[in-house]
């Protein structure tokens, strides 16, 4: 099994400046808006849509290259492709869909191993318009695995089915990819579906890959402000360079008058403008029967403003009292830390940024 | 009751859908499913048998046909014989007219194939010939089931084109339509109407069986 590359461009009809990589066994999200070509890249891979420029490649085998005039129709390429609507037959049986795709002689038996594999033991003879949502996504996925593909391409897998059978898709999945071998790539536009899903995460917008990273990476170490707002990240504000001092390990920057400290960054000049971001869950409160040692890392001082239970974490929104003009940063911790401190609409509370956690980004554009 | 009328005509109705029936699918499946400049042309030009009165397309037929055209002229130097007024001018005049009657219901059914469901078959590994046998032409069976009623039925009543291009010659040319109406002209009545009778259960047949398999298909696809 071989790494897939895909490098595409084109100015019409959907523009596309697309560059990915997938390694063998590995699940690469591509994520964003709808409109920023996911699904675009995904059909240029399957041969189904033909970019302007590109190359397509899966080891040293050549599926499409514009330049040399190389494009494999979809039938020659080894795909396995689960689409958004699932486009089952509607005139076989869900062992007749597996079936017709399993390309060896003893197609029925593959075909029911493969139902097995995913669930769907006792519905072979079932039509698709006789199956439930998730059990259709199943047939379609068995069906994508028949033909024993070197690479699995899934469009939105999730999309047309209910809360509670996707949650089970999802473990579904994250039990069968541990016996794939070929690179998997997912279409999504679903951030938290991507970073349970996948190894790697791909930004996209107008069909642009922003930034390929690790879901946590990308989470706290977003390339630019327009990815940050693209993973709708909290905290993101514009600050000035002041020094970088490499002994203590810190760059300051200037926030509205506040100096905060940052990790080195010295990739940023000094007097650049930047935009920053931090986690909320790094967004430290001062106790207020025990101030503790970690309070004097840019401490500052606020009102709450909002303050909303979410799962097993508070999300409070502080306003900031500083040099003049306010602005709010948002903070989530544990409920019975938020119990503990009494923290409720006006509380006046004291906390800190962790300066490792505070990420420098060139500005939005 | 004219047996010999009725037996032509029903061997003129299925030489029509043995010949219409292919070319309607060869036809109406890349107007379903493909764009190109003049499409609407040929969209209409298809169905301008519904609409032209059937003895102004017969007129035109035995104009095309006849001697001193080229097609009559060819027809005549290759065969031996003239095509107006023979089974086989009859014939071609058939599958001009039913056109409408054996490509649209087809082109519909082609264009209610998703997509998606095609390209599922070429990313299964399915050769385009595959996917149009396996596939495709399953779920336009609807619609080829209709386009074959249709155009049998129309071709055991059609009147004014079978007049104007073929006569009333017993045995080459008088379908049961012809055969009724001369009846009727030589006040035979019981005759006429016996063989009235059969057309119109047969159109009633053929109503019902069409009504039927779009239900059936409606219910099969959800």
């Amino acid at each position: 099994m071989t790494e897939l590359t895909a490098s595409l461009a084109q100015d019409a009809p959907i523009p596309l400046s697309a560059e990915l990589r997938c390694g063998p066994g590995e699940v690469l999200a591509l994520v964003g808006p709808s409109g920023a070509g996911k699904t675009t890249v995904l059909r240029c891979i399957a041969g189904l849509e033909h970019p302007a420029t590109g190359r397509v490649g899966l080891g040293d085998r050549v599926w499409l290259d514009t330049t040399s005039g190389v494009d494999l129709k979809p039938q020659q390429r080894a795909v396995g492709f689960v689409f958004q609507d699932y486009a089952l037959f509607p005139n076989l049986t869900a062992l007749g869909n597996v079936a017709i795709a399993v390309p060896s002689g003893n197609a029925e038996t593959v075909a029911r191993e493969l139902l097995e594999r995913v669930n769907l033991k006792g519905l072979e003879t079932r039509r698709p318009h006789q199956l439930s949502g998730g059990q259709r996504q199943r047939v379609a996925l068995a069906r994508a695995l028949a033909r024993d593909p070197r690479v699995l391409l899934l469009d939105e897998p999730f999309s047309a089915v209910d809360q509670v059978t996707r949650r089970r898709l999802h473990r579904e999945l994250l039990a069968l990819r541990q016996s794939l071998e070929m690179p998997v790539v997912l279409v999504t536009h679903n951030l938290d579906e991507a970073a349970l899903l996948a190894d790697r995460i791909a930004i996209m917008q107008r069909g642009e890959t922003l930034q390929t990273d690790t879901p946590a990476n990308l989470m706290t170490r977003p390339a630019s402000a327009q990815v940050a707002r693209l993973l709708d990240l909290r905290n993101i504000h514009a600050a000035r360079v002041l020094e970088h001092d490499a002994r203590a390990g810190v760059t300051r920057i200037e926030w509205r008058g506040r100096v905060l400290e940052a990790g080195l960054a010295e990739a940023f000049p000094v007097g650049q403008e930047v935009d920053w971001v931090i986690p909320p869950a790094r967004v430290l409160m001062h106790r207020r029967d025990r101030p503790s040692r970690g309070e004097r890392e840019n401490s500052l001082t606020g009102r709450v403003v909002s303050c909303v239970a979410h799962g097993t974490n508070v999300h409070a929104d502080i306003l900031l009292e500083g040099d003049g003009e306010a602005d709010v940063v948002t903070m989530h911790i544990p409920i019975h830390a938020a119990e503990r401190n009494d923290l409720g609409a006006d509380t006046e509370i004291g906390l800190s940024l962790v300066g490792e956690a505070i990420h420098l980004m060139s500005p939005f554009a | 009751m004219d047996w010999q009328a009725l037996s032509l005509s029903l061997e003129l109705a299925a030489w029509t859908v043995a010949l219409l029936i292919p070319f309607a699918i060869a036809v109406g499946r890349p107007l379903a499913w493909r764009r190109f400049k003049g499409k609407g042309w040929v969209v209409a030009l298809i169905a301008l048998p519904l609409v032209v009165p059937p003895t102004v397309l017969g007129f035109y037929l035995l104009v095309a046909f006849g001697h001193g055209s080229f097609i009559g002229d060819l027809y005549q130097a290759v065969v031996g014989r003239p095509l107006v007024f023979t089974f086989q001018g009859l014939l071609l005049a058939s599958l001009i007219f039913n056109l409408p009657f054996a490509v649209q219901p087809v082109q519909r059914a082609f264009e209610a194939v998703p997509a998606s469901v095609r390209e599922a078959a070429w990313c299964s590994g399915l050769s385009n010939w595959r996917t149009f046998w396996r596939i495709e032409l399953p779920l336009a069976m609807p619609g080829v089931v209709s386009a074959i009623v249709l155009t049998f039925a129309h071709t055991m009543g059609e009147f004014g084109v079978v007049l104007m291009v073929g006569g009333n010659i017993p045995g080459e040319t008088r379908t049961m339509a012809i055969a009724i109406y001369d009846r009727v002209q030589a006040f035979d009545d019981a005759a006429a109407g016996a063989m009235a009778a059969l057309l119109l259960a047969l159109a009633f047949v053929a109503i019902g069986l069409v009504h039927w398999l779009s239900g059936r298909a409606a219910r099969a696809h959800d």
